[in-house]
């Protein structure tokens, strides 16, 4: 079970109010895609799903209990950017999290140890299609390649959620559909609780079963300041889909979209 | 074509990284050539023949007083105040480095006294290290250290700092301590900045040494320099330089092959 129950939350920095009064209460293994407006505070909802950042006001709960406050391995997470470890190598990479919790010291892995967690790791990377790249850098794979490892790296801890933050924002439309498959897929086999943020609309309406809107009631320069964002729009896809039960109406909206042209978060449009 | 687009072939290359050095030559034997003409027994500007005389003397012939072959001794003694000076540098600069930029509490304490302490001059320090520390190796060792460490320290507290705050959190959910962190995911980024670091220091540790071996020493590169000024022996002195020189450069040289060769991913990053 990994359910979030998210109250009555404010965010303030200072003077301005990014997130007014935000409850949203998601089922354990849903996929939630948060869309918005650019600078609405979706990133900073994310922060505090996170426990990297605390709500000014209102609770935040995961299975009944009140979020920790600092980040932790049962939430997961994948960035845009800067997600996986540019010093180590795909395997080093996914092997991480396993070191960290069975070697408190060292934080490093030898013998019997390393050779199992080696082959989980190696399975995991196979599992997102990044077989043969094991001992590539970073810096020698593609955007697309990068965030499958960051998707691997994320899952060997087997996380009750996952936190996904634009994590197909900066990829080609080709490359992003084929990524899509993969985590629809990895979604159905964990059976983990997902909250993405994405400014594609169309991103969120094919992987999410649960798309919740973000905005700004009162827009105006003026206004900005005193009036942060909340949940205007809260739709759940038709039929309803939960991770591990195959969708019973649609198979085939369900399957990758073949998107072709730019979209609008494509990395040379888009204006962040 | 344009300028900016215009590049050299192999050859070219090669003619152009020796150009400047063979002019510095012809200029100086021109100049020498010029002055021997009118006073055989000039000394400001001695010949060929005359370097090679005294690099005989000072390297392939033991002195007739105390039996030693001065550069060699003269070398030995300078590298090891050298490379003392720099070693205590690099673990202050490595521990206080990571641990300023690493833990807040410490930051607070002890990151402006830091930038505080890296403004004194510290040549002015040194007749206070003479009279404390002695005339001894300590004192000298003492004054690279503090010309050098604090640069050292802030820089890689920079570095450590400069680490993108995803991949911290991302180490986070990945269930790593604050010591496991630093091992594992600060530690390695920095230490090739710590090398490159190192490397810029050479030229200022050169000049902490050669400045406190000229004032007090009785060896050293530095202290054979100002002894035989008194002589105006510019047959010695010159040589000396280029010796000089000659060390800074290829342990600069061997500092960064080391960095590529330990640290392949961070050529790979630069080139990404
Ligand atoms: N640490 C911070 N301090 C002050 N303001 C912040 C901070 N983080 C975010 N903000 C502000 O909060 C607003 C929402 O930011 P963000 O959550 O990144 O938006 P989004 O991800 O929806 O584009 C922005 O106006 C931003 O300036
Ligand atoms: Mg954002």
């Amino acid at each position: 079970m990994s359910e979030l129950i998210i109250e009555n939350v404010w965010k303030e920095y200072g003077d301005q109010i990014v997130l007014e009064n935000v409850s949203l209460t998601i089922a354990s293994r849903a996929f939630v895609a948060l869309v918005g407006p650019s600078g609405c505070g979706k990133t900073t909802f994310l922060r505090m799903l996170l426990g990297q950042e605390r709500p000014t006001r209102g609770t935040i709960l995961l299975d009944g209990q009140p979020i920790p406050t600092e980040p932790g391995r049962d939430r997961g997470v994948v960035f845009q950017r800067y997600s996986v470890f540019p010093h180590l190598t795909v395997l080093g990479n996914v092997l991480l999290g396993k070191e960290f919790s069975n070697a408190r010291y060292k934080a490093k892995l030898f013998g019997a140890a390393r050779r199992n967690a080696v082959e989980e790791a190696r399975k995991l990377i196979g599992e997102v299609g990044l077989s043969g790249a094991e001992q590539k850098y970073p810096a020698q794979l593609s955007g697309g390649m990068q965030q499958r490892l960051a998707l691997a790296q994320a899952l060997i801890m087997k996380p009750k959620v996952l936190l996904l933050d634009e994590p197909f924002g900066a990829l080609d439309p080709g490359i992003r559909a084929e990524i899509h498959t993969l985590m629809k897929r990895l979604w159905h086999e964990t059976q983990m609780t997902v909250v993405m943020v994405t400014h594609d609309i169309r991103e969120a309406f094919t992987l999410a079963s649960r798309v919740v809107a973000f905005e700004r009631r009162r827009d105006r320069p003026e206004e900005k300041q005193r009036y942060g964002a909340t949940i205007t729009k809260d739709i759940s896809i038709w039929p309803p889909r939960l991770a591990g039960v195959p969708s019973k109406f649609s198979p085939d909206r369900d399957g990758p979209i073949d998107s072709l042209g730019y979209s609008r978060d494509d990395p040379a449009l888009s204006g962040e | 074509m344009r300028w900016i687009n215009t590049r050299p072939g192999r050859g070219a290359q090669l003619t152009l990284l020796l150009l400047p050095f063979v002019l510095l030559i012809a200029a100086y034997s021109a100049g020498s050539v010029a002055r021997l003409a009118e006073n055989p027994s000039d000394k400001l500007l001695p010949n060929l023949a005359g370097f090679a005389d005294a690099i005989n003397r000072m390297a392939f012939l033991p002195d007739p007083r105390t039996g030693e072959y001065l550069l060699w001794s003269d070398t030995v003694a300078s590298l090891i105040r050298l490379f003392a000076g720099l070693g205590i540098s690099t673990v202050m600069a490595l521990v206080l480095g990571m641990a300023i930029g690493m833990l807040p509490y410490l930051r607070a304490l002890l990151s402006p006294f830091v930038a505080v302490i890296s403004m004194v001059p510290p040549l002015a320090l040194l007749p206070i290290l003479f009279i404390i520390m002695g005339l001894g190796d300590a004192s000298k060792i003492a004054l690279i250290v503090i010309g050098v460490a604090p640069t050292m320290v802030r820089d890689l507290a920079l570095k450590a700092l400069e680490l993108p705050r995803e991949q911290i959190i991302k180490a986070e959910t990945l269930g790593g301590s604050s010591w496991q962190i630093a091992l594992r995911v600060v530690l390695p980024q920095i230490l090739p900045r710590l090398i490159t670091c190192l490397r810029l220091q050479l030229g200022p540790a050169w000049l902490f040494l050669i400045a406190a071996e000229a004032i007090s020493s009785d060896s050293g590169l530095g202290y054979r320099i100002f002894l035989v000024r008194r002589y105006l022996s510019m047959d010695i002195i010159f040589p000396y330089v280029v010796w000089i020189t000659l060390l800074a450069v290829v342990t600069n040289y061997i500092l960064d092959r080391v960095r590529i060769a330990v640290f392949p991913w961070s050529e790979l990053e630069k080139q990404a």
